[in-house]
C-alpha cells in the first residue's frame, strides 16, 4: 500500500455491522488483489453511513465524488475493482454516495461525518468542520453555552426527554469540590444502535461534545460508560481519547485555555438495567446496578456524591452543531417540543434498515413503509416497536402517529431512543408480552418489588393465558399487575414494562388466549 | 479466519498474579468492576479466591464483592469452553427470525443457553443486543461479530465452534 496520490482510495467501513457481514475479509481480499495487480490502493476505514441493508458498502475516490457499491461480498473484489480503476459501470455500484436518495433525504446534523471521515484521525474531524463548536465554546462563559443549549430545545436522547440546558445549569449552579461529566453509553435497547455507530464512526463528536458540557458546568473529569456488548465501540472511543489528548483537545489547559478536561473509558458487564441513569451511576461506582431513589437529583448528587451530568451519546453529540452553528439553527427543525433532528434507527424485519436521520415530525408510517420499504421478508407489516423493549407496540392503524415526544406519550408509547423493530404477520404478540416481563424479570436490580415480582408474575399470568385457563380473569390480573409495575416502580425498567404488554393486548386482542385460537386469528 | 479472534488463551489462575492485577489497578476510582473484568480477562473467570483479596484491597467486605460479581451476567465462576458463542434473544433479531436459530444452535450443539458442551468445547450463552438489529440476526464467537444470520451461516458458526 502507497499513500501517494496516484493510489486508488477505497473506503471499507470499520463500524461493527459491516465488520458481521464482511468488511474486515474485503480488507484483505482488496489488499490481495491489488498487489496481484501491482495497483497502488489506500484504503481507509470510515464508520458507516448507515444504510445498513447495503453493508458492506465500500466507496472509491473519483473526480465526481466517493462512489459507491454494495452489499459487496468476496468474491465481487475483482470485479468491483475493476470498475474502480475504470470508473465504470457495475452491477453493484450505487452512484455517488451522497446523492443516494436513502442518505439525500435525511437531515445529517449529528450524523454528518459518521461514514465520511477516518473515526482515528484528529486531523480529518477538524478537516470536516470538528472542534469549531468547542472553539465558540472557549470565547463564551459557563451561562453563554447554557444558554445556547437551553435556546436549541435539545432533549435527552436517551428516552426520557428532559431539556439538557436546564440539567447543565443546574450543575453549573450547584457547587462542589469536583463535578463530573458522565456519558451513558449503554445503548441496551434492541433495535437501537446510533450510540454504537457514532461512537465506532465519529468518536470525536462525543469527546468535543463532553468536552463543552465540562467547560459549561467546571467539571474536569468524565466518563463514558460503554456496554461490554461494544467492544468496537470501546476501542474507538479509546483510540478517538488518546488521538484527542495527544492534539491538546483533551488535558491540561485545553488549546491554550484555562480549562482542564479529562476523559476515560469504562465498560460494563452486561446488566440492562445499568442504563438507568443511577444505576450506572453505581456501576461507575464499582458496585451492584441497584437502581438510587430520587432525589437527591444527579445534578446534585451524581457521581461519587458529586454534581453530575449525566447525558446520553447522542445529547452530547449534538452539542457541537449547536455551538458551532447557533441554537436558532437546531430549533429551526422539529415539531412542537421535539426540536432538531432525531437519528431513528430502522431494524428487525425492514427491508431497508439502518439509520436515519430527521427532524421530528415525520410520521411513523413514512418511516416504515416509505423509508424501510416495508419488510425483508415481504410479508405485510403487523406491528412495530417504538422506543425498545420498553415501548409499546404500534399497529398499522397508528401509523399516522408523528415522531415527537408528546405525540407518541399521547398514544400510550414512547420514542425512548429512537429505534423501530419491525414485525411481519407471523408474529405473536402475546409471546412478545410474555418476552417483555421475562426480560424485566432477568434484568430487574431487585431492589423494587413491583419490577422483581410484578415481571414474575407477568410471565406466569401471561402462561396461563396462552394455555387457555380463565383467560378473562387471567387478563384483568395482567392489567392489575401492569398498573402496578407502571406507578409503583422505582424506575423506568419495572414502570416502562408495561408499554409494551398493555399496547400488545389493547392492539392485539385476539392474541391472547389459548394456542388454537391465536392461530386461527392469524389465518 | 482472522488472526484477531484466536480462540480463548488463559493463564492458569495463580494468587500473585491476582495481586498484581489488583495492585496495576489501584489508582482506579470506584474499580471494582475494572478489577473483576481484567481477572476475567486474564483467567477466563473469576476464581473464588479473588474476591476476598479484592475485597481487602478496596476495603470492602467479602459479601460487598461478592455482591458485585454476582450482580453482572458478563462474570463467570467457572473457566468457559474452549469457545464462546452469543447469540442474541432481544427483539430485533426475534423479529428477523433469529428464535428458530437459536432452537438450531441448542440442538446442534446438544445444550441449552448458559451450558458448555460435554467437551469442554462451547459455551453457549444468550446475549441480548449486539447493536446489528438491522443486519439481524446476529450472533458473536470469541469477540467476532456475524450478521444476517441463515441456517447455513448459523451452522457454519457452530461448526467452527466445535473445532
Amino acid at each position: 500500500m502507497t499513500s501517494s496520490d496516484k493510489a486508488l482510495k477505497i473506503y471499507i467501513p470499520r463500524d461493527a455491522a459491516a465488520v458481521s457481514v464482511g468488511a474486515d475479509e474485503l480488507v484483505s481480499a482488496f489488499e490481495a488483489e491489488a498487489q496481484k495487480r501491482k495497483l497502488a490502493i489506500e484504503i481507509i476505514r470510515p464508520g458507516s453511513r448507515g444504510l445498513l441493508w447495503l453493508e458492506p458498502m465500500i466507496e472509491v475516490a473519483t473526480p465526481e465524488g466517493r462512489v459507491a457499491f454494495g452489499p459487496v461480498e468476496e468474491k465481487d473484489v475483482a470485479s468491483v475493482l475493476d470498475a474502480m480503476v475504470a470508473n465504470g459501470s457495475h452491477a453493484l455500484r450505487l452512484g455517488v454516495a451522497e446523492e443516494i436518495p436513502w442518505l439525500k433525504k435525511q437531515t445529517r446534523l449529528t450524523f454528518v461525518r459518521c461514514g465520511v471521515v477516518d473515526p482515528r484521525s484528529v486531523e480529518d474531524y477538524i478537516a470536516h468542520d470538528g472542534y469549531r463548536g468547542l472553539a465558540r465554546a472557549l470565547t463564551l462563559d459557563s451561562a453563554g453555552i447554557i444558554a445556547d443549549v437551553t435556546t436549541s430545545g435539545l432533549r435527552g436522547r436517551g428516552g426520557a426527554g428532559f431539556p439538557t440546558g436546564i440539567k447543565w445549569k443546574t450543575v453549573a449552579d450547584t457547587k462542589a469540590d469536583r463535578k463530573f461529566i458522565v456519558c451513558n453509553a449503554d445503548e441496551g435497547d434492541s433495535g437501537t444502535f446510533a450510540d454504537r455507530m457514532i461512537m465506532e464512526g465519529d468518536p470525536f463528536v462525543v469527546i468535543e461534545g463532553m468536552t463543552i458540557a465540562g467547560i459549561a458546568v467546571g467539571a474536569t473529569k468524565g466518563y463514558i460508560y460503554i456496554r461490554s456488548e461494544y467492544p468496537h465501540a470501546v476501542e474507538a472511543m479509546n483510540e478517538g481519547i488518546a488521538a484527542a489528548k495527544r492534539a491538546g483537545y483533551l488535558g491540561d489547559k485545553i488549546r491554550g485555555s484555562a480549562h482542564t478536561f479529562d476523559l476515560e473509558v469504562r465498560v460494563g458487564a452486561g446488566a440492562y438495567v445499568c442504563g438507568e441513569e443511577t444505576s450506572l451511576l453505581e456501576s461507575l461506582e464499582g458496585r451492584r446496578g441497584i437502581v438510587r431513589a430520587k432525589p437527591p437529583l444527579p445534578a446534585h448528587k451524581g457521581l461519587f456524591g458529586k454534581p453530575t451530568v449525566i447525558n446520553n451519546v447522542l445529547s452530547f453529540a449534538a452539542i457541537p452543531f449547536i455551538l458551532d452553528n447557533g441554537a436558532k439553527a437546531y430549533a429551526d427543525y422539529g415539531m412542537g417540543r421535539s426540536r432538531g433532528t432525531m437519528p431513528i434507527q430502522l431494524a428487525g424485519n425492514v427491508k431497508f434498515g439502518g439509520l436515519f436521520e430527521v427532524a421530528f415530525g415525520i410520521t411513523l408510517g413514512e418511516l416504515i413503509d416509505d423509508i424501510g420499504g416495508g419488510t425483508f421478508t415481504g410479508k405485510p407489516v403487523r406491528a412495530v416497536q417504538v422506543g425498545g423493549p420498553l415501548g409499546a407496540y404500534f399497529p398499522r392503524e397508528l401509523f399516522d402517529t408523528p415522531f415527537d415526544y408528546e405525540a407518541f406519550a399521547k398514544r400510550d408509547g414512547l420514542i425512548g431512543h429512537g429505534g423501530i423493530v419491525v414485525f411481519d404477520d407471523t408474529v405473536d404478540m402475546s409471546k412478545q408480552a410474555r418476552f417483555a416481563m421475562e426480560f424485566c424479570a432477568i434484568e430487574s436490580c431487585g431492589k423494587c418489588t413491583p419490577c422483581r415480582i410484578g415481571s414474575t408474575r407477568g410471565v406466569e399470568t401471561i402462561d396461563k393465558i396462552r394455555r387457555g385457563e380463565r383467560v378473562a380473569e387471567n387478563i384483568a390480573v395482567l392489567q392489575d399487575l401492569s398498573n402496578t409495575m407502571k406507578f409503583g416502580s422505582l424506575c423506568a425498567l419495572g414502570g416502562f414494562t408495561p408499554y409494551p404488554v398493555m399496547s400488545a393486548l389493547k392492539h392485539f386482542p385476539g392474541d391472547f388466549g389459548p394456542a388454537p385460537s391465536r392461530l386461527q386469528a392469524a389465518e | 479466519m482472522n488472526a484477531a479472534y484466536e480462540p480463548n488463551a488463559y493463564e492458569p489462575w495463580s494468587a500473585d498474579r491476582g495481586t498484581e492485577i489488583i495492585e496495576s489497578l489501584s489508582h482506579v476510582e470506584g474499580g471494582v468492576i475494572v478489577i473483576l473484568h481484567a481477572m476475567q480477562e486474564a483467567f477466563g473467570y473469576v476464581p473464588e479466591a479473588a474476591i476476598p483479596m479484592i475485597a481487602l484491597a478496596r476495603n470492602l467486605s467479602r459479601a460487598e464483592v461478592h455482591g458485585v460479581f454476582t450482580f453482572y451476567h458478563d462474570f463467570r465462576h467457572e473457566p468457559a469452553g474452549k469457545h464462546v458463542l452469543k447469540i442474541c434473544r432481544a427483539e430485533a433479531c426475534q423479529a428477523a427470525g433469529g428464535d428458530a436459530l437459536a432452537a438450531r444452535a441448542e440442538a446442534k450443539l446438544g445444550v441449552k443457553f448458559g451450558n458448555t458442551t460435554a467437551d469442554q468445547r462451547v459455551t453457549l450463552e444468550p446475549i441480548y443486543c449486539l447493536g446489528l438489529c438491522a443486519t439481524a440476526p446476529s450472533a458473536m464467537l470469541d469477540g467476532r461479530l456475524v450478521g444476517r444470520l441463515d441456517e447455513k451461516r448459523i451452522d457454519a458458526l457452530v461448526a467452527e465452534a466445535q473445532r
